[in-house]
């Protein structure tokens, strides 16, 4: 069997505090990104699908730190690598695009130069050859008039735009694997669309793989072939994107799923998922999911269930994860 | 960016009332002044017949308006009047100390960016660490410093003690003026430097916590690279107006420290025109820091649009 890509194994993230209990935002994390796979990280706000994807990225904030586990790139491990070898890998071997692109592109910095930045630190480019690159990417992403708009500022472009600058920043060094923190969030739906697709299409091109973070769905069923579903820190369900929707094994991937619009299905009631995410400060023992579950029993607020092979591929924590669905169409 | 800089010829216009009503104040502002320049010229051997005479050769006994007229009127053919204790016009001599008094500025300011920026990003990079609190504490000691009284100091320690500056003038040869200066420079520069270095440490820690950052960081780059292409000019932009603001304040400064370490440059013209009631060169001094101050500020804004091209001041001022 071939290295994985990217393999994390009991990744804890929380913030430590000496005297007292460390907050646990992500607890005991572990999954694994195959070359060329579209992996998805789906999970509501502050289920610390986000803060996983900055700890591969080195991007952690202030204050928030790896408690435990490891992260094992290409075989190589990055918890504990001096910040010089962890950035010199940033570009060439992972990229990420954030989810803001207004906010993530320097406002006093040319567009073109910004996409610039990389290729000539890593491919030891001229400033000519490295913007001759730049605008190579921008056209690629699909950007209309790339060599005048190389030249913008990015307020002077709009949200779409500005996206596909940060598509075309992150592909500039080549890298092999491609963090996507909710790339298409804020932008409107019809865009939303069209960048998804560029990424696609050059993610495909290149050979890279993708680590997708997401709250949408539909977007998960476009974009990715396997996924992991997070609530409050743990994995809850992970599997090949179809099995998953097509058969969810957790209460919880199953309330996401009724919770959203399916428009193949128009008829379908929408089904909230009552009650709020724990507070993780104060976690409750046992499966986090516990008190918003209909399905809860005793057991359940004993002990956090273990994580169990459903199917090939396809793994549930929930005690239930066998019996619950039985029967019933998702 | 040159179409960002079309406010600027507006801007010209529009300074030219504000000196303008910078040279009314001064000019009555001067001559409410106790005591009399013919009085102050004659010294001891004046009696009222030699200072009545010396009064109406010096057009002072001509009502006020009057002399304020001819003073605007010469002012529009360049002409600042001569000046009564040198018999020399006013604009020679405003020429003379133009230079010394500049490059006083200019190296102040130099200095005080070559001290503010390591220790501002010192700083900032380790909020509320030791070094932070360094810093915090070597800017109120700057702040608390009198000027004059810190020029004293330097001269006590590094010019009379150490013997490496000179105690004071402003040397002969072109070699020789930035030795000279660098004393009261560094004055000038230790008690501008807390304000800058706070501000600046403030824009360092928003601009570290921002997204481009971590945009930056996820191409690769950090330490210095980081520093200097993503944090500085973006944490300056602030920072350049305070020094704009802060320049004005170091004119009134430097007429202090030219007399501590006896430059000769607006500064101790301004003090010795003062004592001696020597209007003329008053006012000619005077139009010349209004100017300077005003040029400061439309040169801040201009540094200003250079560096933040979201700022467009022209299309502000047409809406």
């Amino acid at each position: 069997m071939t290295q994985p890509l990217l393999s994390v194994k009991s990744l804890t993230i929380g913030v430590r505090r000496p005297k007292g209990v460390d907050t646990i935002i992500v607890d005991d994390l572990s999954f694994e990104i195959q070359r060329g796979e579209r992996f998805g990280i789906v999970g509501e706000s502050g289920s610390g699908k986000s803060l996983t994807l900055r700890a591969i990225a080195d991007l952690l904030p202030a204050g928030v730190e790896i408690l435990t586990g490891s992260i094992r790139y290409d075989g190589v491990e990055l918890v504990g690598m001096p910040t010089p070898a962890r950035r010199r890998l940033m570009g060439p071997e992972i990229a990420m695009i954030f989810q803001e692109p207004m906010t993530a592109l320097n406002p006093v910095i040319r567009v073109g130069e910004q996409i610039a930045e990389g290729p000539r630190r890593y491919l030891g480019l001229s400033k000519r050859d490295a913007m001759k690159l730049a605008i190579e990417m921008m056209a690629k992403t699909g950007i209309p008039d790339p060599v005048r708009r190389a030249r913008a500022y990015p307020h002077e472009l709009s949200g779409g735009l500005r996206q596909r600058i940060m598509i075309a920043m992150a592909l500039s060094c080549g890298p092999k694997l491609l963090l996507c923190d909710e790339p298409t969030t804020a932008l409107d739906v019809t865009v939303q669309h069209q960048v998804l697709r560029v990424l696609e299409q050059l993610c495909a091109d290149s050979g890279a793989s993708l680590a997708f973070v997401t709250h949408d769905l539909a977007v998960v069923n476009q974009t990715c072939s396997d996924l992991a579903v997070m609530y409050a820190g743990h994995i809850v369900e992970s599997g090949r994107v179809k099995d998953v929707f097509r058969d969810p094994r957790h209460p919880y991937t199953k309330g996401l799923l009724d919770s959203a619009p399916d428009f193949d299905q128009p008829e379908r009631e929408l089904v909230p998922i009552p009650g709020f995410p724990p507070n993780l400060a104060a976690r409750p023992s046992g499966c986090p999911f516990a008190p918003r579950c209909a399905f809860a029993v005793e057991a359940c607020t004993v002990a956090m269930p273990p994580t169990v092979v459903v199917a090939p591929g396809h793994a549930a924590a929930c005690i239930e994860s066998q019996s619950i669905f039985e029967g019933v169409a998702a | 960016m040159l179409h960002r800089l079309r406010f600027l010829p507006g801007r010209l216009v529009q300074s030219i009332p504000v000196v303008f009503g910078v040279t009314l104040i001064v000019f009555f502002m001067a001559r409410l002044l106790p005591g009399n320049p013919a009085l102050a010229l004659l010294g001891q051997h004046a009696t009222p017949a030699s200072v009545a005479a010396l009064s109406k050769q010096l057009g002072l006994n001509t009502p006020i308006w009057e002399q304020y007229l001819l003073f605007v009127g010469r002012l529009f053919q360049g002409n600042l009047g001569t000046s009564l204790t040198y018999q020399l016009p006013v604009t020679q001599l405003v020429a003379q100390a133009i230079p010394v008094t500049l490059s006083l500025l200019g190296m102040a300011l130099l200095l005080s960016l070559i001290i503010s920026i390591p220790l501002a990003a010192v700083a900032a990079f380790k909020p509320a660490s030791g070094r932070d609190l360094g810093v915090r504490a070597f800017t109120l000691l700057g702040q608390g410093m009198p000027q004059f009284w810190l020029g004293i100091m330097l001269i006590l320690l590094l010019a009379v003690g150490l013997r490496a500056f000179p105690v004071g003038g402003y040397g002969t040869t072109a070699a020789d003026h930035p030795y000279y200066l660098f004393l009261p420079a560094l004055t000038l520069a230790i008690t501008m430097c807390p304000t800058i270095i706070r501000s600046l440490r403030a824009s360092i820690i928003n601009v570290l916590g921002s997204e481009y950052i971590g945009t930056a960081k996820s191409k690769g780059s950090y330490g210095a690279a980081l520093f200097r292409g993503h944090v500085l000019r973006n944490a300056a932009i602030p920072t350049v107006s305070i020094i704009g603001v802060n320049l004005g304040f170091l004119v009134g400064g430097s007429l202090v420290i030219e007399k501590v370490f006896a430059l000769p440059g607006l500064g101790s013209l301004m003090i010795n025109a003062i004592f001696a009631r020597d209007f003329p060169t008053i006012q000619g001094v005077t139009l010349f820091v209004a100017l300077f101050v005003v040029l400061v500020g439309i040169l801040t804004d201009v540094v200003y649009t250079m560096l933040d091209p979201r700022v467009n001041l022209g299309a502000k001022e047409q809406s």
